[in-house]
């Protein structure tokens, strides 16, 4: 039972880590209806663009204070994130208006290859550290009811806290500043919105930068636990279900996705990989997400898809 | 002044209905046939064969099957890698354990492999649509990845997981020098591309496209979405295995999973955007391009490098590599959407008039 809640807890943990960068998805898809494959991309640049800032600006400006330097490298990194998203608007998809689906996912695919060879180019393509100075000791649990204890770490933690204390700011914005209302009338009707006078242009920078936002933090809390390396670009491919299972148009069901995915993950690879030869976290997610959506084509929070003739 | 067709009357549906109508297309086309055959084996050296030719061919037949799926029957998918890897591992599987199996049976067989994997991953097409089928897809491809990998069974238990093939024969000639690959990969190419183009424009072609630009209102005019739908992720499946085991057997020679990954996928439908969807034509225009492109700046980037006294890295060139890929892909989409086949058409329109504008 104790080992039971062990996995489960540690599921849950990597759950809520998939959700952040399946965030970054949603957002972008419901304002913009764009498949944005370079989610992935984005975390790794923004991780890679933090990592190094944190060891540049104390070599150039002489101080020695960690704190500062993770600040100052984070504002520096949301700022990249915001030129990204600025050229991005103005480069790509600007001009890619009224294309199909699939042309704007493989525009975004090259994005993608684009931001990968950019980062490495610009901040090196080893593997570098991010030390947000995050607790790394491990914390018993419920000691005494299992034996032993369940074993959390704390890193986890904080990480699901902060990630967590994200979405529900994410859903404050949302909800409550005008900024934040321009954006779910976009996401409703392109048109009806353009039409009461909301900036196209505006609102998708706002949102390619909120969703650089969430692939920052996705990028700082995932880098300061595995590192920051090539790998990171990968973790698009491990929300993608995330997304599809929630509904690509839900924010809380990216976040609910997020969990059951994990826990799915985590349990499964513990016991029935090991029946069959291990490593199957690799397409839990997916062939889940197949059979829930042989059942809700839209996924599971996801808008009703109505055709219309 | 050359290229037109004034003059030329069809006297009967069979005239009318010939794959290229105009004469001086016939002609042409068979003067590049005549040419690939003598002339490209006489021409080209080893590392032309190995490095572009064979790939070259190889996935664009792989593109043709993709074609097939995405462009005439809209149903996205990404993949195609997984597919490929089917045929390849099934042909293999057929040539180990079957004593004498016969080349050419052991590649169909393979594709006859993927085409069942395939309709077997379709069937939630008939349910799901656009983005959400492509991540259906994706199921396809990290299962197969997977399983190719870690059930030792399609491996033949081999220790080190690479699967080799060697003494490739065909009605009793060896399969070993570039060349001999070349004209057999070659022969294949164009006798799956004559019938996919003769199936694209059969009544099965013309439920597809119906399908594709609105499948509720084909259902309504009484074409069977599933027949559809199925049909095109067979035929599709079954191109794209046959390549797959193709790549194996003749490029690659010796593989691991890894030769049919994702990026593989991403990679071929690349080729069938940036090559023009629903385009026999574009299949061979995105194949060449996306072969070409990593060589050609592979090739150009340390020698601009070199005048200007700067020796780039390989990671440099690595890096930047993917840049230039990226930022030609997106370039691509925004001036020409519909994709290279569209310029082609677009020139022989110009072509016709040419050189009087009236």
């Amino acid at each position: 039972m104790a080992f039971f809640l062990e996995a489960t807890i540690g599921g849950l943990m990597s759950g809520v880590l998939y959700s952040l960068v399946a965030l970054g998805f949603v957002l972008i898809f419901k304002a913009s209806g764009v498949f944005n494959f370079a989610q992935g991309a984005m975390v790794l640049f923004a991780a890679l663009a933090m990592a190094r800032f944190s060891e540049w600006f104390p070599a150039l400006l002489h101080f020695d204070n960690k704190l500062l330097a993770n600040l100052l490298a984070f504002a520096a990194a949301m700022l990249l994130m915001v030129v990204v998203a600025f050229l991005v608007e103005k480069l790509v998809l600007g001009k890619l208006v009224n294309q199909e689906g699939i042309t704007l996912l493989m525009a975004t695919l090259g994005i993608a290859y684009f931001l990968d060879g950019f980062g490495q180019t610009l901040f090196g393509s080893n593997i570098y550290k991010i030390d947000i100075g995050l607790p790394k000791d491990p914390l018993f649990l419920l000691e005494n009811v299992f034996p032993g204890g369940v074993l959390v770490s704390k890193e986890d933690l904080f990480a699901a806290a902060i990630a967590a204390a994200l979405v529900l700011g994410l859903s404050l914005f949302f909800q409550y500043t005008s900024t934040g209302r321009a954006l779910r009338a976009v996401a409703d009707d392109h048109q009806a919105a353009q039409s009461i006078g909301i900036p196209l242009s505006r609102v998708w920078v706002i949102v390619w930068s909120v969703a650089g936002f969430t692939a920052l933090v996705a990028g700082v809390i995932w880098g300061s636990k595995l590192g920051v390396q090539f790998s990171l670009s990968l973790l698009a491919l491990k929300a993608l279900p995330v997304v599809i299972l929630g509904g690509l148009t839900s924010v809380p069901g990216a976040i609910i996705g997020g969990l059951l995915i994990g826990v799915g993950e985590k349990l499964s690879e513990v016991y029935i990989g090991s029946k069959i030869g291990g490593g199957i976290e690799i397409w839990f997610g997916y062939v889940l997400v197949l059979f829930v959506l042989l059942v809700r084509p839209q996924g599971l929070f996801g808008e009703k898809i109505i055709d219309r003739v | 002044m050359l290229y037109r067709e004034n003059g030329q009357f069809k006297t009967s549906y069979r005239a009318d209905q010939q794959i290229f109508p105009i004469t001086q297309d016939r002609i042409s086309v068979v003067l590049l046939l005549v040419f690939a055959v003598i002339g490209v084996p006489m021409l080209a050296d080893e590392y032309m064969f190995r490095a572009i030719l064979i790939p070259f061919l190889i996935l664009a037949l792989a593109a043709l099957g993709l074609n097939i799926l995405v462009g005439y029957c809209g149903q996205i998918s990404l993949g195609t890698g997984a597919f490929m890897a089917v045929g390849a591992y099934a042909a293999y599987n057929f040539t180990v354990r079957i004593e004498g199996m016969p080349l050419l049976l052991a590649l169909l067989l393979g594709g006859g492999c993927a085409t069942i994997v395939g309709v077997l991953f379709g069937i939630p097409s008939l349910r799901i649509k656009g983005l959400y089928l492509a991540v259906a897809t994706l199921a396809a491809q990290f299962f197969c990845d997977w399983a190719f990998l870690r059930i030792k069974w399609f491996t033949n238990y081999t220790a080190s997981g690479s699967v080799s093939v060697s003494n490739l024969h065909v009605f009793g000639l060896p399969i070993e020098s570039p060349q001999q690959k070349y004209l057999f990969c070659l022969a294949l190419l164009v006798v799956f591309a004559w019938m996919a183009k003769n199936l694209v424009r059969s009544h099965i072609g013309r439920e597809w496209m119906a399908i594709r630009d609105m499948d509720v209102a084909a259902a309504v005019i009484g074409i069977r979405p599933v027949y559809a739908k199925l049909t095109a992720f067979a035929v599709s499946s079954f191109l794209v295995g046959v390549a797959g085991a193709l790549w194996g057997f003749v490029h690659l020679g010796a593989w691991e999973p890894a030769a049919f990954s994702i990026d593989r996928s991403f990679q071929l439908l690349f080729m069938i955007i940036i090559g023009g969807l629903g385009s026999i034509m574009g299949s061979f225009f995105g194949a060449a391009f996306i072969v070409i492109l990593p060589i050609f700046l592979n090739q150009a980037l340390p020698a601009l490098g070199a005048p200007l006294g700067i020796t780039i890295s390989t990671a440099a060139i690595a890096h930047s590599e993917l840049m230039i890929f990226g930022a030609l892909i997106v370039f691509f989409l925004i001036v020409e959407p519909h994709g290279l086949a569209r310029l082609w058409s677009t020139a022989k329109e110009k072509l016709r008039l040419w050189p009087f504008p009236h």
